[in-house]
């Protein structure tokens, strides 16, 4: 350690009697450069600001990437076949697992159900010897026009938009939903006529 | 020759580098054990006797915490087979019970998992029994409320896991409740009102299947692969660290307002 190092020692020392030696300190030198204090609390609110600016936007970039910007999901329009592919009278169960609807055929046309149930959103399963939806986890049971009767199952089952694509298949949009406690069933696009 | 062994022990560098007190033979030592270790300092340095009565905690609270520690230690060797892909998810938790000796892992954080639901229920009704929840100790009343619910959080995100039909669609289930989320939850009261129709988009929601609660908590309009790293990130990783960080504040404030609470004219009785 050098002598600069050490702590420095009292500049003075009083022996009794003698009077204090009262060095005046020279005037502080004032620079104009130097930052006033004004200017500093400027500079903190300014830096503040920045800060949450930044904390808040980190915020929203958090939340943001929550919601990725891609999805690895089937496809919510899809092109299901021609509609002599159909046999009339019967439930299309292919299309279930992978893109959630039933297609139906009957006498006037084609819809396609949602293979949601309308109770807590688990999956029914077509029952062909029953002739029914029946929903595995509570028992709501459905008919193939997709109205519930049995089962805590509130409202019908709903359809999907259903219409033909310009190469003649049928092409079912899951974007557009059709309730039947809304009336919207008798939509033209709720139901494909042939 | 024992206590020459023991002085021994006790007189060496490493003994009296970790250990700053002597026996617990007097009062200062006990409270000083208590005080220098970083763990046992979260608990208060005198306890009033009746506050061990079986009767009047039911250790609910003390079993609850055994059983978070019992899930951390199970729950760290099943993440060694587990992984949560849709493609090895449900083979591996078979395989958790063929593959390794004995094959109780998973029972042991099942069953335990079950009956830390149990005991944090019960603490809460003998905190409210006995009146606990009153100043000065409303905010733990708090804290245990938020450690509740990250309890049943748990419980919830670790249902998935198995990845079977029963895992999936109660988790179907259960999510769907987010649907009904106000304001943020597409089919929640609110929700229409925070469509702002801006840009000519009057007939596009801002909250809609694909941007609210739900799908945050899925990772996806449903319940898919997604959802199931998702809920294995929270249930692993997120939640135990935020139980932990509560239950560590909720221990020091057990301390800090005094110790349990206690029949007033009990209170002031040394052990
Ligand atoms: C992970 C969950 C929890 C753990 C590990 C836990 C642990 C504990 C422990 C060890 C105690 C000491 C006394 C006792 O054992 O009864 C305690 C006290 C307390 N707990 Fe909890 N607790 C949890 C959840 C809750 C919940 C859900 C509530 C209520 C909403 C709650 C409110 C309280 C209050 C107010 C006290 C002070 C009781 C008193 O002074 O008598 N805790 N907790
Ligand atoms: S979800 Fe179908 S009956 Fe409850």
């Amino acid at each position: 350690m050098t002598e600069q190092n050490q702590p420095s020692k009292p500049a003075t020392t009083l022996t009794p009697g003698e009077s204090p030696v009262v060095a005046t300190a020279p005037a502080p030198k004032v620079d104009a450069e130097a930052p006033s204090r004004r200017g500093f609390f400027k500079w903190l609110v300014g830096a503040w600001a920045a800060f949450l600016a930044g904390v808040g936007m980190m915020k929203i970039l958090t939340v943001r990437f929550l919601y990725p910007n891609v999805l690895f999901i089937p496809p919510t329009s899809v092109k299901v076949g021609l509609p002599e592919e159909f046999q009339v009278g019967l439930v299309d169960v292919r299309f279930k697992d992978k893109f959630g609807f039933w297609i139906v055929r009957n006498e006037e046309g084609f819809y396609a159900l949602s293979t949601v149930c309308t109770h807590l959103g688990c999956q029914p399963n077509w029952l062909e010897a029953e002739q029914k939806y029946k929903c595995p986890c509570h028992g709501s049971g459905f008919y193939v026009t997709g109205v519930n009767f049995e089962g805590p199952a509130p409202r019908p089952l709903e359809r999907y938009r259903i219409v033909l694509a310009e190469d003649g298949q049928i092409l079912v949009d899951k974007s557009k939903k059709f309730q039947h406690e809304l009336g919207q069933w008798s939509d033209p696009e709720a139901f494909l006529r042939v | 020759m024992w206590s020459n062994i023991s002085k021994y022990v006790t007189d060496s560098q490493v003994w009296k580098s970790i250990i700053r007190h002597g026996y617990p033979d007097t009062r200062r030592n006990r409270v000083l054990i208590i005080l220098s270790n970083v763990f046992l300092h979260l608990h208060p340095t005198k306890v009033p006797s009746h506050s061990l009565k079986l009767s009047y905690t039911w250790c609910m609270g003390g079993l609850t915490f055994f059983l978070f520690l019992v899930e951390t230690l199970t729950g760290v060797l099943l993440m060694f087979y587990y992984r949560p892909v849709g493609e090895y998810a449900y083979n591996d938790i078979l395989a958790l019970r063929e593959h390794v000796p004995l094959g109780i892992m998973r029972e042991l954080h099942r069953w335990a998992a079950h009956a830390m639901v149990i005991t944090v229920w019960l603490h809460m009704l003998r905190v409210f029994l006995t009146g606990s929840y009153k100043p000065p100790r409303e905010f733990n009343w708090g804290i245990g409320v938020v450690l509740l619910t990250l309890t049943l959080l748990l419980s919830f995100t670790g249902y998935l896991l198995p990845w079977d039909q029963l895992a999936i669609w109660a988790i179907t289930v259960g999510s769907n409740m987010a649907r009904a989320t106000p304001f943020v939850g597409h089919e929640g009261p609110g929700s229409k009102l925070l469509n702002p129709g801006l840009f000519g988009m009057e007939d596009v929601p801002l909250i809609h299947a694909t941007d609210d609660a739900r799908f945050v908590l899925l990772g996806g309009p449903f319940v898919g692969e997604a959802t199931l790293l998702r809920f294995y990130v929270l249930h692993c990783v997120f939640i135990p660290l935020a139980a932990a960080t509560l239950m560590a504040a909720h221990f020091w404030r057990v301390r800090k307002d005094g110790g349990i609470s206690a029949p007033t004219d009990e209170f002031s009785k040394p052990l």
